[in-house]
């Protein structure tokens, strides 16, 4: 597998390590009930098909990655900076 | 069988012990044959005397070990090792001899040892199973043997990375990697073989009206002239990928003597934009009565075996075809001299020009006889009558297959095609793979030339190069073949072969199908078909061809087994090459490694860090006796350790503060500049990820260290805090790990050791306890931090890496004039132990804040990671089991044992918890422990029971506090 | 038909012409008792156990594809009772019972082999922990050892012991370990539930899960509508997509884990060995081949197969512990799809909606699990209660925080495992 890495261009898999699906970018509004936090951290669609998710490319720049893949072809479409370069300092 | 052309200048090698001559250029087979050796193997179940079968990497019989001591490598295909001088070949699965072989009489078993017969016995009585039963199948099965030794040889992983991959080098691959170069692409043409050409270098074929060999040789040249291609002969492409990577194994010395500095074999990962599949097709067997003898071989192999090796395998060789591709075999041989019968299974085959040997139309070959080497073959003509006929050689062809594994490992389906009764590659079925040639069911030269062609063209235009004008192609003889008859067994009584390897007939296909193992997975499964180390290569297609035959389907209903990588077998020492033994991980030294070494500390393992366990000294015969005077350093003078391996982060910005505010449990915005602050990290499941302290070293400048074992997890997590969750903060950081050397000084002499050093006061009101800062050492810009992880008076000194070495020395010869010295993980373990401070031993991933007892130091002022996940019932609620101290009051604790109520026996549903930390107290002379009890805070002073099975602990021991020593924390502080 | 050694001589002796199908290929009728969706391991367990210890025979297993085609069919074949938490411990003990009467239970020789398994250690903190886990063990019923290195030394004196990053300091013995042929579980399973009346209808996918005021009534599937008022899912590997057409979001996501055999070889690995730092355990089959795997590829998958990664950090971990397999041939790599759920823990549990059962989560860990899984989760369909030995593994675990099961102390949230 290798992933087109925004900063960096396409790397292979190695470079990279995964955090499952995008939602963990929703995180929950601090006063946000418990139910909500249940389903923020636990449930998933878990989609036989493309989705959305999380990558590191911790043996690169160190960004977090959106790439949207398939997870019955593991074909990637896209790759987006969680954090775009206009945000923040780093 | 005879060699009737000299190929090369002799070798001589060795077969089960015995001195042989072949050529430069054989293989160990097409020497094997020169050599007149028939029986080469035993077969895997029944023992069966097996002959060499094909020519190429799918051979099914000719299995056998080379080399020997730790170089021994069981199960190389002698049909791919090519010989050289001093070659110890040896056979392999056979006692005492391949001649004589007691386990053959499996063979005279054979009804009783039917498909699936071991899942109906061997069950009583119970443990006759691990006595008897498995001990005895498991010393029958298998078939070569590993040394036993530890690998002793060279192998590597290498990367490469084209534009176009051309896998496979006969005319279809040869043509696709012509484009490629002219295109100016990066090409790798990757070949299975020693040499590229393929069937160009089998056959006896022209192109041009000459010899195909000057083409291949006249391509090859041209290839490799151009510097933007890449030969890899010997090299097989054996596994697709996602994303357009290959796997590949190159034998890069496996054909030479052996030398040491030289690799065995390379494994590639292979990145390419595009790749053709010009792998070509695998010339399948027919089943029929004992269709496995030594002598029964495929009909290619036997042209290829003549054409290349020079080798005739043998002299009355009977060809059984559905088709017209072994004619050519058959001419070929006739015109080497050898008398050849041709048996066309087809009624209205007709004998091709100029054969002069006997051909038979509409007639099967239904049996053979010659146990250790083919004697007859058994004809049954149109009209049923049969006749035995002499031969010493049966060449079989059954037709094609496309070689079309590596498009099947993405788990794409391959169609079958009606026509040329073949399974064939859909498009797409690997992204950016396309096929040409007999791979694709083109079985001719022009179309497989015509195919490479047009179809390297088309993937480089997908790539966007620009492409001269299309070569001409060279000109191929005319040739019109005639439909080929499906025939996939010849009715029999015996037992007719399917996997040669695994031993499955016909008959046990049936039995399966039988039984309602119809699927083809289930009757893979259950009768072994296509497990053995060709993967069904020469097999699998016929055996659902039997059973699609006895369960009234058709092939395409049938279905067939999914091919998997690798597409030839790989050694693990390939795949596993590189990052191994010493270099399995990386190895991480802090700048006081050579000195801890040079005072003979063992060093330890911690995580990739080396730390000195201990440092000894003369007189001390035990770890212990090390430990407890490095303990009283501390407690009473002064020690010195090195901390470096824990992580540190710097981090700055203006939101700096804010940032660790939302990744650690408590506050650290309010954290005067100047001070230190120890912090508490949850993951967002609301556990505790890590502790450590964050130094504020100026308003937009923070500096957290984390622990040993957690920093790479924690520098990720704040990472995808960072960008995740705080993208519109003002904040950045960095690790600074390798940066500084650090080194912990601690004890009542602390202060007095840093006021010479630094020439500075330090007392309690510029520097209080958890102060911070920066201190000059001479030149040396340092900082300072007044912390303690041993409860004493502490600091701990940092300085740039490239300093570490200097000052380790220094601080540890000042140490000693002042009654101490440098102390090592053991005492520091100590240390923490006795003032309950917790480690990754405690904090093991499964607790909480609230079971630490730091419920407080989760705020309720602000959000941060884990803070809704920390609140939920279960995790505060009553029985959980809680950090409690534990002093034992009857002989020593042992980390891991469990935790009773006295009295209570020691089973699982009586279990109170368990013990992290241990540690003889020198301080305290008592046996002092952390651990987890139910509920355990509200149980100071019970006296529990400590069970340990494993290692006969079975002691009492007092709950209590887990600070053991100086609870109001006044030793550190002025 | 009864098999055993005698049966096999005499229908040799008759040719092998008078064997019978192991299972009839029933057509699915109008109504059951419950059903199972899923005839995997898990699946045919539980109707072998709806039909054996209920009573229950008018049950149906509905398969998509073949008997046994999922992960029954791609895993490692190891079975162990090595767990360390109060909730799996009590499950995996009862499990390897379970297996220590599968053959005379099932009439059918799975070749459960108790060859001893043996997790090596390389640090103090790890033996620690791992002494914390054979305790529970013990503690338990189990059994268990401790050894050192030298006693190491002595059952597997073929490791590296002395070139290696991380030295081997011991390992947990865990005799009554072994593995089984994996195949044969689910057809066992498969033919004891056929001869009990339980319908195994192959190619047959559920494509609806009809709820009626609350209560399941039925499921639609590929070959018709099925009506019963019990439903059990029990499709690891699918068990999200199943869900869904019952209107739920599981905490489930779908990982692939690789596993790796050689070409057979003469006797030379005679237990279950796992590495302790770094992603490596291995066994010999009867067969000969080395059959080993690691870790998780580490990406949401459902395509059963993996990359050349993980697969090379496996073997670069089996040469670093074994440096003699060097020469082992790799012969074959597949991948298969597991249910991975937050804390790594399984999932066995009634549902929001009457009659509708679930068994899920089994992560890397559910060939073992085979026989407990079934014979509880056809106590749970049966009886509407959870069975005592699977108590803890409740569905709303996750939401209240109690008896989260995280063996590994990597985190009860995704992706940590």
């Amino acid at each position: 597998m290798r992933i087109t890495c925004p900063n960096c261009g396409q790397r292979d898999l190695r470079e990279f390590t995964y955090m499952g699906h995008a939602v963990a970018l929703n995180r929950p509004a601090a006063d946000a009930d418990l139910a909500q936090w249940d389903d923020y951290l636990h449930n998933r669609d878990n989609p036989a098909g493309p989705t959305d998710e999380l990558w590191y490319h911790g043996a690169g720049c160190t960004a977090w990655l959106k790439v949207r893949r398939d997870t019955v072809t593991h074909v990637i479409s896209d790759a987006w900076l969680v954090m775009p370069p206009s945000k923040g300092v780093k | 069988m005879m060699r009737i052309r000299d190929i090369g200048p002799a070798v001589s090698f060795t077969w089960d012990g015995k001195r042989l001559q072949g050529q430069v250029g054989d293989t160990l087979a097409s020497a094997l044959l020169a050599n007149g050796q028939r029986v080469v193997a035993r077969s895997f179940k029944y023992h069966r005397p097996r002959g060499i079968f094909t020519v190429g990497s799918a051979e099914p019989n000719a299995l056998v070990t080379i080399g020997s001591g730790a170089a021994q490598d069981p199960n190389i295909r002698a049909t791919v090792q090519e010989i050289y001088p001093g070659l110890e070949a040896r056979s392999q699965n056979r006692w005492p001899s391949l001649g004589f072989d007691i386990l053959a009489i499996n063979d005279l078993a054979s009804p009783f040892l039917s498909a699936g017969f071991y899942y109906k016995t061997f069950m009583w009585p119970r443990s006759f199973w691990e006595k008897l039963y498995e001990p005895f199948i498991r010393r029958a099965a298998g078939i070569g043997a590993l040394s036993g030794q530890h690998n002793a040889d060279h192998y590597e992983k290498a990367f490469a990375f084209c534009d176009l991959l051309v896998i496979g080098s006969g005319p279809a691959g040869l043509a696709a990697a012509l484009e490629g170069a002219r295109a100016g692409a990066r090409v790798i043409l990757a070949e299975d073989d020693a040499r590229m050409g393929g069937r160009l270098i089998c056959d006896n074929a022209l192109l041009n009206d000459a010899a195909a060999g000057d083409w291949v040789d006249a391509a090859l040249a041209e290839l490799a002239a151009a510097p933007n291609v890449t030969l890899m002969p010997r090299t097989a492409v054996t596994g697709a990928y996602d994303g357009g990577t290959f796997g590949a194994i190159e034998r890069v010395g496996l054909h030479l003597p052996h030398q040491p500095e030289l690799p065995r074999e390379t494994f590639w990962r292979i990145s390419a934009r595009r790749a053709i599949l010009a792998t070509g097709a695998i010339e399948r067997p027919i089943a029929f009565a004992n269709n496995d003898r030594p002598g029964v071989m495929m009909a290619s192999a036997l042209r290829s075996y003549l054409h290349r090796y020079g080798v005739a395998a043998g002299q009355q060789v009977v060809i059984f075809t559905n088709n017209d591709d072994a004619y050519a075999s058959a001419r070929d041989l006739e015109g080497a001299g050898v008398q050849v019968t041709l048996v066309d299974a087809r009624a209205d085959a007709v004998a091709p020009a100029g054969f002069a040997g006997r051909f038979i139309a509409g007639a099967q070959v239904c049996d053979t006889r010659g146990r250790m080497g083919l004697r007859a073959v058994q004809l049954r003509h149109g009209d049923g009558r049969t006749e035995w006929t002499r031969a010493d050689c049966l060449g079989l062809s059954g037709g094609w297959n496309p070689s079309l594994h590596l498009a099947c490992h993405m788990n794409g389906k391959p169609q079958w095609d009606e026509g040329l009764s073949a399974f064939l590659p859909v498009p797409g079925m690997v992204p950016g793979l396309d096929y040409a040639g007999a791979a694709n069911g083109q079985y001719d030269t022009a179309a497989c030339l015509a195919a490479g062609q047009t179809r390297a063209r088309a993937a480089l235009g997908d790539l966007g190069l620009s492409l001269p004008a299309a070569a001409d192609l060279p000109k191929t003889p005319q040739a019109a073949a005639r439909p080929m008859l499906p025939l996939w067994q010849v009715p029999g009584k015996s037992r007719a072969w399917l996997d040669f390897q695994n031993d499955v007939t016909t008959k046990d296909v049936a039995l399966a199908a039988r039984e309602n193992y119809t699927s083809v997975e289930h009757m893979k499964r259950y009768t072994t078909q296509g497990m053995a180390p060709d993967q069904g290569k020469n097999s699998n297609v016929n055996a659902l061809a039997v059973l699609a035959d006895v369960t009234g389907r058709s092939i395409a209903q049938t279905g067939i087994t999914t091919y998997r990588p690798p597409f030839v077998p790989v050694s693990l020492a390939a795949l596993g090459a590189g990052a191994q033994g010493a270099g399995f991980a990386p190895q991480r030294f802090t700048t006081s490694d050579a000195a801890s070494r040079a005072m003979g500390a063992p060093m330890i393992e911690a995580g990739l860090w080396y730390r000195p366990s201990y440092f000894p000294q003369a007189g001390e015969t035990h770890w212990r006796q090390s430990c407890d005077r490095e303990v009283g350093y501390v407690r009473n003078a002064v020690g010195i350790a090195d901390v470096s391996t824990l992580g540190k982060i710097d981090i700055q910005g203006p939101d700096a503060g804010a940032f660790l505010d939302f990744v650690y449990t408590n506050m650290f915005s309010t954290l005067p500049v100047g001070r230190v602050r120890y912090g508490l990290m949850l993951r967002e499941d609301g556990h505790v990820m890590d502790d450590g302290t964050t130094a504020r070293l100026g308003p937009d400048h923070y500096l957290m260290t984390t622990t040993t074992a957690a920093a790479a997890q924690v520098m990720k997590h704040l990472d995808f805090v960072r960008q995740a969750h705080c993208a519109q903060m003002q904040v950045a950081f960095t690790s600074v790990t390798e940066e500084w050397a650090q080194f912990a000084i601690a004890g009542p002499k602390a202060r007095g050791l840093l006021q010479q050093l630094t020439g500075q006061a330090l007392d309690g009101a510029d520097w209080p306890f958890m102060a911070c800062g920066p201190i000059a050492l001479g030149d040396v810009q340092g900082r300072l931090f007044r912390i303690s992880f041993s409860g004493e008076m502490g600091f701990e000194l940092a300085v740039p890496a490239r300093f570490g070495a200097a000052l380790f020395d220094r601080l540890c010869d000042m140490a000693r004039d002042l009654g101490g010295g440098p102390y090592g993980m053991e005492a520091l373990n100590v240390l923490r132990i006795e003032k309950g401070f917790i480690t990754h031993a405690e904090i093991h991933g499964r607790v909480t804040g609230f079971d630490i007892g730091m419920q407080g130091m989760l705020s309720r002022k602000k959000d941060f990671i884990g803070k809704a996940a920390a609140s939920r019932p279960g995790l505060l609620e009553d029985g959980r089991e809680l950090l409690v101290g534990l002093r034992a009051t009857n002989g020593s604790l042992i980390a891991g044992a469990r935790l009773f109520t006295q009295g209570s026996d020691a089973v699982r549903t009586a279990d109170q918890g368990y013990i992290t930390s241990v540690a003889y107290s020198p301080t305290l002379d008592a046996s002092i422990g952390l651990g987890f009890l139910r509920n355990g805070r509200a149980r100071m002073g019970e006296v529990i029971r400590v069970k340990d099975h494993l290692r006969g602990v079975d002691i009492l021991a007092e709950v209590c506090n887990p600070v053991f020593f100086d609870p109001e924390g006044g030793r550190a502080r002025d | 038909m009864r098999f055993s050694g005698l049966r096999v001589i005499t229908e040799a002796l008759r040719g092998n012409k008078s064997w019978t199908p192991h299972w009839r290929n029933p057509e699915p009728k109008a109504h059951y008792d419950a059903i199972v969706i899923g005839g995997g391991g898990h699946g045919l367990a539980t109707a072998f156990y709806l039909a054996e210890n209920h009573g229950l025979r008018n049950v149906a297993v509905l398969e998509k594809g073949y008997l046994g085609s999922g992960n029954i069919g791609r895993n490692t074949t190891i079975v162990r009772a090595n767990y360390g938490l109060p909730g799996n411990s009590e499950f995996y003990s009862h499990s390897l019972k379970l297996w220590e009467g599968m053959e005379g239970a099932l009439n059918y020789n799975v070749m459960h082999s108790q060859r001893g398994i043996i997790n090596l250690f390389h640090s103090d903190g790890q033996r620690d922990a791992y002494a914390r886990r054979g305790n529970a063990m013990i503690n338990q019923g189990d059994d268990a050892f401790l050894l050192d290195r030298e006693g190491v030394r002595k059952i597997l004196p073929y490791l590296d012991f002395d070139n290696t990053r991380f030295p081997i300091y011991g390992g947990l013995y865990h005799p009554r370990g072994g593995t089984a042929r994996h195949d044969a579980v689910a057809w066992g399973y498969a033919r004891g539930a056929d001869k009990r009346g339980v319908d195994l209808i192959q190619n047959c996918e559920v494509t609806g899960i009809d709820v009626d005021n609350g209560k399941v009534v039925g499921v639609q599937t590929t070959r018709g509508a099925i009506r019963a008022p019990k439903v059990g899912i029990v499709v690891a590997g699918r068990s999200s997509q199943v869900a869904a057409m019952a209107g739920m979001r599981l905490p489930i996501e779908s990982h692939i884990l690789q596993a790796f055999v050689t070409e057979g070889l003469k006797p030379v690995i005679d237990h279950v060995v796992t590495f302790g730092a770094g992603h490596f355990y291995i066994s010999q089959s009867d067969k000969g081949g080395l059959v080993f795997g690691g870790d998780l590829d580490y990406y949401a998958s459902y395509a059963q197969r993996g990359n050349l990664p993980i697969a090379e950090h496996v073997i670069e971990a089996g040469m670093t512990l074994m440096p003699m397999i060097g020469k082992a041939k790799l012969l074959r790599s597949w991948g298969g799809i597991m249910d991975m759920s937050p804390d790594g823990s399984p999932i066995i549990d009634k549902t929001h909606i009457d009659g509708l059962y679930l068994n899920c989560g089994w992560c890397y860990g559910g060939f073992k699990a085979v026989p407990a899984s079934g014979w509880c989760m056809a106590h749970l369909m049966a009886t509407d209660t959870p069975h005592e030995v699977a108590r803890g593994y409740r569905l709303d675990r996750f939401a209240t925080g109690r008896g989260l099961m995280d063996e590994e102390g990597t985190g009860s949230q995704h992706n940590l495992h």
